[in-house]
């Protein structure tokens, strides 16, 4: 059996989904929520791959490397934040963050 | 063809696994761990896909600085994960069902097509292609530097914006501290660090520093 780019696609649906849940899941950990939204940026990932190896343009490789970037800077910046935030107030529970009453 | 479904199914069942695990773990510990299995498994798809550069990119830059960047949080902050685990249950009705709904969504629309989506003519023909004389990581290379070399550019912008960002957030100053100032030290000069006190013979002085006190 042949391996298409519907089974590629999938598997990184499944991974989107799964951290999609964990975000509802986890509603109260920061660090949980996180994770979650790294595992969906390589569900993405996984389709940018997926379709550049199907459609024979490399393209889609050097957008999916671009988009590994912005995914560091923001797991940098998001740690960085609960690090301070965890420093200022002493928790990093969600419903605690709620000084700006948004 | 068929070791390569194989090792298909393998990663792909491995890092569904342990995308399943880091939502439903109950020490982050062992979730920051599972998202690590869940990367270096997505690793070994990019590599059936003939992607061999971002599977290393990917170990190297997710394994090796954003989850070990995770796992330094996680155990820096003293926080009582249990009672933060607490409104699991509770959320877990509706956010199976939104999960499943859109799970069902996403697979029915490319699945409705028979998985081919009529793309696949000749996977990966034009990569096979310049893959007989160049690697992926030296196609990869000719293509960003070259046409795309702005965007890796304003990469490595949003990169240097990250880690200022980072060290401004969490850079503290201590008050209190005493620390060396070398400004001052090299600003010194005899003049500011030296005086010369005619001392009366037979008499005595008292420091100026003594008289205040």
């Amino acid at each position: 059996m042949t391996i298409g780019i519907g089974h590629y696609l999938t598997v990184a649906a499944c991974l989107f989904t799964l951290g999609m849940l964990g975000i509802f899941l986890n509603r109260k950990n920061v660090i949980v929520i996180l994770m979650s939204i790294e595992l969906m940026l390589l569900a993405v990932n996984i389709n940018l791959v997926a379709f550049s190896y199907f459609l024979g343009d490399l393209v889609g490789q050097v957008f999916a490397l671009f988009n590994l970037t912005v995914a560091a800077a923001e797991a940098a910046i998001g740690l960085a934040i609960v690090v301070v935030y965890f420093r200022n107030r002493g928790s990093i529970a969600v419903e605690d963050i709620n000084m700006m009453k948004g | 063809m068929a070791l390569t479904a194989g090792f298909f199914y393998l990663f792909a069942a491995f890092s569904v696994a342990a995308g399943v695990m880091v939502i439903v773990a109950k020490n982050p510990v062992h979730a920051v761990l599972f998202l690590i299995l869940a990367f270096f498994n997505a690793a070994g798809l990019f590599i059936l896909l003939g992607a061999e550069f971002l599977a290393m990119i990917l170990i190297i830059v997710y394994v090796g600085a954003v989850a070990v960047l995770f796992l330094f949080v996680v155990m820096m902050l003293d926080v009582d994960f249990a009672e933060l685990k607490a409104g699991f249950i509770k959320n877990a009705p509706v956010g199976l069902l939104v999960g499943g709904i859109v799970l069902a969504e996403l697979v029915l629309l490319f699945a409705g097509r028979g998985f081919g989506l009529g793309v696949a003519h000749a996977p990966g023909a034009a990569i096979a292609q310049t893959a007989a004389h160049v690697s992926n990581t030296q196609a990869l290379g000719l293509i960003l530097y070259t046409k795309y070399v702005y965007f890796f550019e304003v990469a490595g912008l949003i990169l240097l914006v990250a880690m200022v960002g980072a060290i401004v957030l969490t850079l503290q100053h201590k008050v209190g501290v005493r620390r060396q100032s070398i400004a001052a030290q090299v600003a010194r000069t005899p003049k500011t660090g030296v005086e010369i006190i005619k001392v009366p013979s037979g008499g005595s002085i008292i420091p100026a520093a003594e008289v205040q006190s």
